[in-house]
């Protein structure tokens, strides 16, 4: 085995990195080589420890003690203190922001319970594709207890008891939409799972697809026994195969082992679960679109009442959960009501996920309290902003969501707030941006995307987002005027209030959002005339600097529109009336001779 | 496979599994063979997972060491795919991140088969909970 007695643990992530950790290790090396303990003691370079606020970080392992924001010269304080003479060196420690005391040992440290993973607790841990492993992690266990110790009543009150709201974006009571399900007499009712992840940067849910399916499955059956209902269906989209493939493994499994079908622990009741395939809408992740789309009709929403509890697919009550919603409940059920509502905020119970995505270091799944704050999520769990650059905003809830910006870091993330801000929780995709990023091309984005998925039922949804989209369009192309800003702002309003759907109750959003918070960008785009993250083409200019140009005609020669005009060894010029701002005559310059104005 | 009729015999699997005595199942105690986790979610598989599963199969094999190798799903490090988790007997488990094959060589001749830890180690930063009633 290893001769290495102790090993020291230097933080490599991007931002410990940009802080000189490859120093630290070079350090650490040539002491240790200095005091001839490079044998028993080794330096190793790792990912990031999520704790960027503090870096670098250097553990020590096996005492677990933890350096903060240390520097390349205080290597050799550590090897000589802590490596050769055994003490800690207290000026290094991590200090508790609370009580200033040094904390000496990491897993005491606070920081690294910001991640509670509830819904993720078997993901990346269980063979998801072995049932005995879901077992030996307690699995089934809570509809067993359900099925033999609790009466529907008492589950639908134990649910609602622990103020878990759906994490499919609106964050309805659970336990409520359970009690009016349970309500309505019928001979068959549904249990439906809403798999159709539709947000452009959301995949949590395929991840517990992928990662915990028995999950789901054995919060369906707790649901179906809560509601009387003996069906339970899956509306998958066909784009997560892998998906689909684990969780018929798991149906089958499932089915083998009796815990899906007739009489289940002998207790009498039945269900099953199928899968029904959606075909990748958007609009489908809607409840009464996606029913419609298991029916086999247009994945089209209708008006609620009636609710899919009174009457939803083939006109029976059914229950719609999102994947993330029921994967929670088998924890709520053996845990309890009480346990689950002492986490998080006094209205958003529990724990979400997020995907985190777009200019930051650590994109990933993470899953924190509810009432973590945005800078938590991006500067600590998600490592900061790519390349070092500068933060923008923050688009929460995927393209129905807003765009939040640094005024906005410190607040708690809950439900409510993010409705206060002007966002939306939605199915929890984070998609960061930096100073890089154009806050109209971006509404832009956002509303391109709802154009193409609006169903097209009602007008204000259908023909309204699409005007915005044009009005967006003539901005970015510097042809907008001051009014189409109260334009945009009013039809929006309008879309909001006269859409049918959720779809277009929320496709405004990134719009209102980006509009209230980089007004000023948008004014500059025309009244400047100008892009100040630079990125709207028609904005930019390319042009020649005459100091700088030798004329060597390699630029006329690479521009493919033949733009560039000049004489060898003159001065060249560009003209902006073909030049179509591709950026190869920047690239083949070699004298800096050309710049974007 | 028999059927599991009552909470009563859930339980009693349950505990057989746990102590992994369940010798149908497993023929070897897990407790004392290397035990690799790849994380295989599409994701994962996208960046190379599977190539990397199916390397560690052949040259653990190869090497002659006793080890179990799963496929689970995302640990939730994208930015860090191929990732894999390697747990020594008697052991914590470690994670690495950015496993290609040249790391997974790496893996198995230091790691492995001495202990020594390898560059691309990410850190744990979270808690999960335990559903113990």
């Amino acid at each position: 085995m290893s001769k290495y007695s102790m090993h020291l643990l230097v933080c490599g992530g991007t931002g410990c990195h940009a802080s000189e950790s490859d120093a630290i290790v070079c350090n650490l090396r040539d002491e240790l080589e200095a005091k001839g303990l490079m044998d028993s003691v080794q330096v190793i370079m790792t990912g990031c420890f999520g704790f960027c606020e503090k870096g670098p970080i250097v553990k020590v392992m096996p005492d677990n003690t933890f350096y903060v924001q240390v520097k390349p010269e205080d290597a050799q304080t550590i090897v000589e203190e802590h490596v050769i003479k055994g003490r800690k060196v207290t000026r290094l420690l991590y200090k508790d922001p609370v009580s200033k005391e040094s904390i000496s040992d990491s897993k005491q440290m606070g920081f690294f319970k910001k991640q509670l993973r509830i819904v993720l607790r078997n993901c990346g841990f269980i063979n998801p594709e072995n049932i005995d492993e879901y077992i030996a992690r307690d699995g089934y266990q809570a509809l067993g207890k359900v099925l033999t110790t609790m009466t529907p009543e008492e589950v639908i009150k134990e649910v609602k008891d622990s103020g878990q709201r759906g994490r499919g974006g609106a964050g309805f009571s659970t336990g409520l939409k359970w009690e009016l399900a349970r309500k309505n007499k019928s001979d068959e009712k549904y249990v439906v799972c809403n798999a159709d992840e539709g947000d452009p940067g959301a995949f949590m849910d395929r991840s517990v697809l992928e990662g915990d399916p028995h999950s789901v499955l054995e919060a369906m059956a707790i649901c179906g026994f809560s509601i009387g209902a003996s069906n339970g269906l899956i509306y998958i989209r066909a784009e997560y195969p892998l998906a689909i493939t684990r969780l018929k493994i798991a149906i089958n499994q499932a089915r083998e082992n009796g815990l899906l079908g007739n009489n289940i622990f002998g207790t009498g009741f039945n269900f099953d679960i199928k899968l029904r395939y959606g075909a990748g809408a958007f609009v489908c992740g809607e409840e009464t679109a996606l029913i419609h789309s298991m029916e086999g009709l247009r994945g089209e929403p209708t008006v609620k009442p009636p609710f899919p509890a009174e009457s939803g697919y083939l006109n029976k009550p059914t229950n719609v959960n999102n994947v993330e919603t029921f994967a929670a409940i088998p924890a709520i059920i053996l845990k309890g009501a009480k346990w689950f509502s002492s986490i998080g905020t006094e209205k958003s119970k529990g724990t979400k996920v997020f995907a985190l995505a777009g200019k930051i270091n650590n994109v990933g799944l993470i899953e924190v309290p509810m009432g973590t704050t945005l800078r938590e999520v991006i500067f600590e769990i998600g490592g900061g902003i790519r390349n070092g650059k500068k933060f923008k905003g923050i688009q929460t809830g995927g393209p129905s969501g807003g765009c939040l910006s640094e005024k906005h870091l410190d607040t708690p993330i809950d439900f409510d707030n993010l409705i206060a801000a002007g966002s939306i929780m939605g199915s929890g995709a984070m998609i960061v941006l930096d100073e890089d990023d154009c806050m109209v091309s971006m509404a832009k984005f956002f509303l391109e995307f709802t154009v193409e998925e609006s169903c097209g039922k009602c007008a204000p949804c259908r023909i309204g987002n699409k005007r915005l989209h044009e009005l967006l369009g003539q901005i970015c192309d510097g042809k907008g005027t001051l009014e189409d800003l109260d334009r945009l702002k009013n039809m929006s309003l309008v879309i909001k209030d006269t859409s049918l759907c959720g779809l277009g109750q929320t496709s405004p959003n990134p719009v209102l959002s980006m509009m209230d918070n980089y007004y000023d960008e948008y004014v500059a785009h025309i009244t400047d005339k100008k892009c100040p993250a630079g990125q709207c083409k028609n904005l930019m200019e390319y042009v020649v600097n005459a100091e700088n140009c030798v004329g060597c005609t390699a630029c006329a020669r690479v521009c493919p529109v033949n733009a560039i005009s000049g004489v060898r060894k003159e001065v060249h010029l560009i003209d902006s009336s073909i030049c179509i701002k591709c950026g190869a005559c920047i690239e083949k310059c070699k004298f800096d001779a050309i710049f974007i104005r | 496979m028999s059927k599991i009729t009552s909470l009563a015999d859930l339980k009693k699997r349950r505990e057989e599994l746990k102590s992994g005595l369940d010798i149908r199942i497993k023929a070897i105690d897990p407790e004392n063979v290397v035990q690799v986790k790849v994380a295989m979610a599409t994701c994962g598989i996208a960046s190379g997972a599977k190539t990397v599963m199916e390397f560690f199969l052949e040259q653990l094999e190869r090497r002659n060491i006793a080890a179990v190798i799963t496929q689970t799903g995302c640990m939730g490090y994208c930015y860090a795919e191929p990732t894999i988790e390697v747990k020594l007997p008697g052991q914590d488990p470690v994670v690495f991140g950015f496993v290609d094959l040249k790391r997974a060589d790496q893996i198995i001749e230091k790691y492995i088969k001495t202990g020594e830890l390898v560059d691309g180690i990410i850190p744990v930063n979270y808690q999960t909970i335990d559903l113990k009633e």
